[in-house]
């Protein structure tokens, strides 16, 4: 077409686009069951970086992350397993976007145990910040990738369950569907006891610890406070940390 | 709204199947360009990816008779064009590297010894000899010869008449041809 040798050398110069630079752009989603219903979850190709319940996906994405969202035929190997347990088994999450201190807290987060529940204050110290226990409460209301970093396992410190991304409701089905016997813990807040103590050990765990629920009812003591147990002599569980919060 | 082109259809319609639309038909021209601007192949995915962000986060805020409006191509350029100044401004501002140590490197992943072969004997030199142009000539004949816009489409990206843009190509050939030996 080009006569002019040089004009046909540089439209020689175009080339196609990598097949992988979409991938740098936007977002994949796709909608897939867990143990409180269907979520809709997005990942760029660093890793997982939104899950979302209910209606409005799409906006909510947008707005927050401001970037393409694409339909997938398939999630992400191990993304499934991962909403229904809460481990992650090597699947990556994307969390470019957040700052350092709410990234601190979804690392703590990270460390409870399924099945078990601690108090904001314990995730604020882990965090590097141990007073702030009301910016940890923002922080998890606004974490992008709740059940993959299972924030419904934190709860407050008076044994009330508290607030939750997805509501109080869906954080009560996800804790008794892992095994929490919340009537257990309701009973125990009622009567004021926050730790549980071992004769046999001399430790004294959070309540839903594994060490605590081995504890035998003829050895078990209860304590309002991690003060008053270390006054009659029990050392701090090296499992579940209690020690580790703000007196 | 009969007369609108798929990709305006799209982005009416759906603002993310827009972008698909939008992506699939103007990848190549927008990383092409970015390529034969930066000539780096790394430098290149960047810049084009983050003319595509862009060009998303644009017009999300943009209303139906604004997009209805927006001629893609030259736009998503205008974009490439913005990002690419603001980067060479960002680098004049630091110290000057040193060209030696840091050759121009146009290589695609995916090619094959032979491809890599015939690259070497055709695009890599010519490649080489438009950057020694200067940066006006550069734009104006990447624009219009690599990335094929007409002369109308060249002057709304880099802003000046199109007189201006026909004069810049034509002195950018002519310094092609006596850099290259090329008739």
């Amino acid at each position: 077409m080009n006569d002019d040798p040089l004009l046909a050398r540089l439209a020689g110069l175009a080339v196609e686009a990598p097949a992988g630079l979409l991938d740098r752009i936007a977002a994949r989603w796709i909608a897939v069951p867990s143990p409180i219903g269907e979520l809709s979850v997005a990942w760029t190709a660093r890793g997982v970086a939104y899950v979302h319940e209910g209606d409005g996906f799409t906006g909510a994405f947008r707005s927050r992350f401001g970037r393409p969202l694409m339909p997938a035929t398939r999630p992400p190997a191990g993304l499934v397993p991962a909403l229904r347990t809460g481990r992650l088994s090597g699947l990556a999450l994307d969390l470019e976007e957040l700052g350092d201190f709410q990234r601190d807290v979804l690392r703590a987060v990270q460390a409870i145990p399924r099945g078990e529940v601690r108090p904001y204050a314990w995730i604020a110290a882990r965090a590097g910040r141990p007073g702030a226990v009301r910016a940890v409460g923002t922080a998890l209301a606004r974490n992008p990738v709740p059940l993959l970093v299972p924030c419904h396992r934190v709860t407050r410190s008076d044994g009330a369950l508290g607030e939750y991304v997805f509501g109080p409701a869906a954080k009560q089905r996800l804790l008794l569907a892992e095994g929490v016997d919340l009537g257990r813990l309701d009973g125990l807040a009622r009567e004021r006891v926050f730790y549980l103590a071992s004769d046999t050990t001399g430790v004294v765990c959070f309540p839903t610890c594994h060490n605590a629920r081995r504890i035998t009812p003829a050895h078990r003591h209860g304590f309002r406070t991690l003060g008053a147990a270390r006054t009659a002599g029990y050392r701090p569980c090296r499992t579940c940390r209690p020690d580790l919060q703000a007196a | 709204m009969d007369c609108l082109d798929p990709v305006r259809k799209a982005l009416l319609d759906d603002l993310d199947e827009g972008f698909a639309e939008l992506y699939g038909v103007h990848r190549d021209v927008v990383f092409s360009t970015a390529l034969r601007l930066s000539g780096r192949w790394a430098d290149a995915e960047d810049l084009a990816a983050e003319t595509f962000l862009r060009a998303y986060r644009a017009v999300a805020g943009y209303d139906a008779e604004r997009i209805a409006a927006l001629q893609t191509r030259p736009w998503l350029l205008t974009i490439l064009m913005n990002i690419w100044r603001n980067c060479a401004r960002a680098k004049s501002r630091k110290p000057p590297p040193d060209l030696r140590e840091e050759p121009m490197e146009v290589v695609d992943p995916r090619e094959g010894v032979e491809d890599a072969a015939l690259r070497k004997e055709t695009g890599d030199e010519l490649a080489g000899l438009l950057a020694q142009l200067p940066e006006e000539q550069r734009l104006a004949v990447v624009l219009r010869h690599v990335a094929d816009l007409p002369v109308v489409e060249v002057a709304t990206v880099l802003k000046i008449p199109q007189g201006t843009v026909k004069s810049h190509v034509s002195r950018g050939l002519k310094r092609l041809r006596t850099l290259g030996g090329v008739r």
